[in-house]
Formats: C-alpha cells, structure tokens, sequence
C-alpha cells in the first residue's frame, strides 16, 4: 500500500504543484493518475521515491513514513518505468534488464539469467539480449523498460507515461499485455498518465487531479463515468460516456442469441441464396469461425473470398455489452457477430436485442 | 628530403632523428597529460553540476586564440630567470602547450557529459543509484567518445605546436626547422615537417583506434561483428514488431 496524507509541494516562488493531496494506491491494485498538464501527477509520482522532497505531509510505503529511509535504498524497493524508458545506451539489452539484480549484489551470471526470463515474460526474443537499445524500436524498448523494473521483484512499481510514447497500435498491445501481466505479478502500482482513456482501460482506480495540484475523483473506471463527482470531472472523463460505461458491464447472458445459417468458401451461388436472411449470408472457415458477410445475390457460381465484407466486429459471448452492441452496429447485415473463447461462432445479435439488455438492467454492474 | 631522411648519419646521436622524436613526444605526452588531469575533472564538474558554464564559453575560447610564439616568449623571459637550469626553458613550453590543449579537452568532456540522455540518469537515480554510480556507471561511459575526440584533437594540436620548443633552444623536432631555416638547408627543413606530420598522424590513429576498443558500440551505433555475425545485416533496420 502507497499513502499519501496531507502532501503538499510548494515551490520557493509560490508555485503549489501539489495541494493537500489525500490518497491511499491500495495493495495489489493499478492505481492512475490523471488529469490534464499542471495538475501536479508526475510531481505526486516522482515525490513517492523521493526524486522530489514533499514540502509538508507524509507518504507511507506499507505504513512507513518514506521520509525517515535512505533515499537511494527507499527507490530500490520501488521498480520505476519512465516514458521514453531511459534504457542505458552503452549497455546490452540484457545488461540494461539485469541492472538492479547487480545493483542488489547478485552475481552477474545470475542476474543475467534472471534478465533473460524477464524478457521472455515481456515478450522479448533472447536474440535481443546482445543487441543495444538504439538497435530497438520505441515499443520494444519500452518492454526492455519494463523488464528492467521488474527484475529485483519489487512490491511496488511507478510508472511515469510508460506508454506515451510509441504509436496508438503499439500502444494498445502494449496496454493489453500489460494488464496480463499485472493479473499475474499483482504488483502495486501507481501510474500516471494523461489519457484518460488509458486510465479507465488499466486502472483498478483511478484519481483525476485538476491544476493547482487537488484530487478531484478517486473512483474505478466505471464509476467515473457514470457518476462524476463535478463538472470538472465530466469534462475530463469526456464524451460519449454512456456508450464508453457500457464497456464496464459485462453481458454475460443478458442478451438473446439468435441462430445464424451459414455458408463456407466455395458454396455455390443457390445455396448461398437459400442460407441468407435479408441479403446478407455469414460466411465461416472450416473451423465454423467466422471470416465475413457476403451479399448473396451477387454471387455468380460460386462464393469466393472477394465477395466478403470484412466491416463487421465480433463479441466475445463473455465479453462487455460495448463489444456486442459494435458487433451488431459495424454489421453490414446489422446482425452482430458472436463468438465463444475459442473464436467459434455462436449467433448472433441485433443492437435491438443490446439495447433491451441493457434497458432490463437499470442499475449496471460493473464488469470488474 | 629523402636523402635527409636516409642518411644513416641523420639516425643516431645526441641530436639524431630518434632523440629528437623522443624528446618531441616526451614534452607533447607531459603537456597532454596534465591538461587532461586539469580538464577531465573540471569538465565532468562543470557538465554535472552545470556551474561555471560561463568559462566554456569564455576562457576555453580565449585560450584558444592566444598566440602561442608569443606567449612563450613571455613566459621565458618572466619564468627562466627563476630557473637556472633548462627547466627555465622547459617549463614555459610546456605550460605553452598545456594551454593549448585544455580548451578542446574541456570543451569536450563538458558537451559530452552533458549530452547524456537524461531519461538514463533519471531511470538511474530512480532505481536507486547513488550520485557517484551514476558517475562512473553512466555519465562517464557515455561520455566518453566525445570526451575522447576532444583528447584526440589536443594531442594533433600538441604534436605539431610542440615544434615551438626548438625556438628556444631546447630539442624535438622542431631543431631540423628551426636549424634547417638557419643553415638554409631546406630538405632538412622538409624532413622536419614530414616527420612531425607523421607522427601526429600515427597518435591520431592510436587514439582511434583506443576509443572504438574503449567505447561501447551502443553509443558508437556501430554493429559488432564478432559478437552477432547474422543479428548486424537482416534484423537490426526491421524491428520486430512491438
């Protein structure tokens, strides 16, 4: 557990970047802060391993004041990940992974071995260990960064923008891997970003700060947006929060699934007439997992792969009523695609069916 | 020239080609020596802590354009009559040289320092490196090639202005210019050139070839064939994707 009481950072021209900030990053959890430039979150991050001196108050690790420790000892219990991942140029990716094993005392030969597990668990090649930073990519970096926090097994991490950096697709795997591995290792974490969509994809809980360095809202993703303290908040959290909420309730059984007939590649013109509803006929692999829709009278002999429709999304039949309700609106048949864990098909659904789902539901549970 | 050169008689001796080689070297090696020890450290203070920026600017460019006959001149008219000895003629050479070759040494190490990538020193002190590790762990490695060229810029300069020191009657070889002028024996002269620009030549060689053996091909961007054969040519330029 991280604790924050009463912190405040004032700088000796008057600045106040944090005011009389109140908050506890529960243990095991992913907590974020947010909020827009000058809202003091990155000074909040950077005062809990000490790189800045909290002017008054008092930040606990484990219910230990940190102002009494050994500042360097206090930040080697702390893995902290940066945005640009500030790997060491001169040393091998290896090298930069086992840096704090060394640091702690461990031979070399372990703490290299250690390095390569960690970079397998982040999903980097060993072909990577003799390479140096610059031979990699920002995303791939990024990984070398995380792995090297990882490596002396802290109970806490940092994490400043840790994903900012790298472009919206990488960023997005990047975010995805991340929260496996989080389930795994439950590490607490505090991190800081200023996307807010990030936050309520990562976060357990989320803190929105406004300028002038004050907590806002400290609330979990969907309580956010369903229920922002003030203004402020609202704003922040953005638009379309109804449709963005609806990505926190899970729509496990709710929803009517509706048979779908279905053709494979190679299907002659008829049958693909016969099996249609409307116009439009789902076309699967042998595998009965879905490839696309196919408009069936305009098939002539026999059904081929150019003939499909590649539009729709499918849902997971576990997945949140956001994933089913975009699979039955990105539908050229506006019937939503619906498959089980393995990729299957299941049914499918109408955005009718969704949507009184969701109306049978007036108070909404969240998914986590 | 070349009859000069090959002239067994040119070889040896108290004033031969390899005693004036040695002495040239001697003064050069001593002037780099202790303009390093003076600007390594004062570099590296001034790049870290970021005082003291103005004598960069100020006093290395200075330096740099003092007229190096000149102020040796003065320097043996105001140091010799202190010495009897030769050190009174040996001195004001060397502190000569010793000012020429601090401002590219300084100048060098203090952009080298500070040109290291301060997303590494922060990831470094936020794991908990203490401020002298990250001296001798990050700042000075990458440092390092700049710190090198500016030493290597310092010695070619050392090696040929070290000539100046014949000009006060002292050895090096700067005597085959300075006797060669007097006896207007040019090929003497030439020889005297030749054989300066060579071994400024060879040093600077020796030095690169000591900083791509000290330097880490991180920081080089070079691709280490020894150590990876296949990883240089095929996936270093296509990043797997991320």
């Amino acid at each position: 557990m991280i604790k924050f009481e009463n912190v405040t950072k004032a700088y000796p021209d008057g600045t106040v970047a944090v005011d009389g900030l109140n908050l506890e990053a529960p243990t095991g959890k992913l907590t974020i802060l947010v909020g827009p430039s000058g809202c003091g979150k990155t000074t909040s991050l950077r005062m809990i391993n000490r790189l800045i001196e909290p002017t008054s108050g008092t930040i606990y690790l484990d219910d230990q004041p940190t102002s009494g420790m050994d500042a360097a000892l206090l930040r080697r219990r702390i893995g902290y990940v940066i945005q640009h991942a500030g790997l060491f140029p001169h040393r091998t990716i290896i090298d930069n992974v086992a840096t704090m094993p060394v640091l702690l005392g461990e031979s070399r030969q372990k703490a290299r071995m250690k390095a390569l597990e960690l970079m397998e668990r982040v999903g980097l090649p060993a072909s990577f260990a003799k390479r140096y930073p610059w031979q990699l990519s920002g995303g791939q970096q990024q990984r070398v960064g995380v792995a090297r926090a990882l490596a002396s097994d802290p109970a806490f991490m940092l994490m400043d923008e840790p994903f900012s950096a790298v472009d919206p697709v990488v960023r997005a795997q990047l975010q995805e891997e991340f929260l496996r591995l989080q389930r795994e290792i439950g590490k607490t974490i505090i991190m800081v970003t200023h996307d807010i969509d990030e936050a309520l994809k990562l976060g357990d809980q989320v803190a929105v700060m406004r300028v002038g360095g004050k907590l806002a809202q400290m609330a979990t993703p969907s309580e956010l947006l369903t229920s922002p303290a003030d203004e402020f908040v609202a704003d922040f959290v953005g638009r379309d929060r109804g449709y963005r909420s609806l990505g926190f309730t899970n729509s496990a059984g709710t929803v009517t699934v509706s048979e779908e007939a279905v053709v494979t590649i190679g299907a002659s013109a008829a049958e693909a007439q016969s099996k249609a509803t409307g116009a439009w006929v789902l076309v699967v692999d042998g595998g009965r997992k879905p490839l696309g829709w196919a408009q069936a009278d305009l098939i002539k002999g026999e059904l081929k792969r150019e003939h499909l429709n590649l539009s729709g999304t499918s849902a997971s039949s576990s997945g949140t009523m956001r994933q089913l309700l975009d699979a039955a609106l990105s539908s050229p048949s506006r019937r939503g695609v619906v498959v089980n864990e393995h990729g299957e098909l299941i049914g499918t659904v109408t955005a009718t069916d969704v949507v009184k789902a969701i109306e049978a539901e007036p108070h909404l549970e969240t998914a986590r | 020239m070349i009859n000069y050169l090959f002239n067994p008689a040119h070889w040896s001796g108290a004033d031969g080609i390899p005693t004036l080689i040695g002495e040239h070297l001697l003064y050069s090696l001593i002037a780099l020596a202790v303009a390093a020890i003076i600007a390594v450290p004062l570099g590296i203070y001034i790049g870290v802590t970021g005082k003291g920026v103005f004598m960069i600017a100020g006093l290395a460019n200075a330096l740099r354009a003092l007229p190096s006959v000149g102020l040796l001149i003065l320097l043996v008219l105001l140091i010799s009559p202190a010495f009897p000895s030769k050190m009174g003629y040996i001195l004001p050479s060397l502190i000569v040289l010793v000012l020429l070759a601090v401002p590219p040494i300084l100048t060098n190490t203090y952009a080298g320092v500070r040109a290291v990538d301060a997303a590494a020193v922060d990831a470094a002190k936020g794991m908990g490196f203490r401020t002298m590790k990250i001296l001798t762990d990050i700042q000075l490695p990458c440092s390092l090639p700049l710190m090198l060229s500016g030493v290597r810029s310092a010695l070619l300069q050392i090696i040929s202005t070290a000539t100046i020191a014949a000009y006060i009657s002292l050895g090096g070889l700067g005597r085959l210019l300075i006797d060669g002028k007097a006896q207007n024996d040019y090929s003497q002269m030439v020889a005297g050139a030749v054989l300066v620009a060579l071994l400024a030549l060879f040093f600077d060689q020796l030095l690169a070839f000591i900083t791509r053996r000290v330097v880490s091909p991180g920081l080089t961007r070079r691709t280490v064939k020894a150590a990876a054969p296949t990883a240089a040519t095929d996936t270093v330029k296509t990043p797997v994707a991320a």
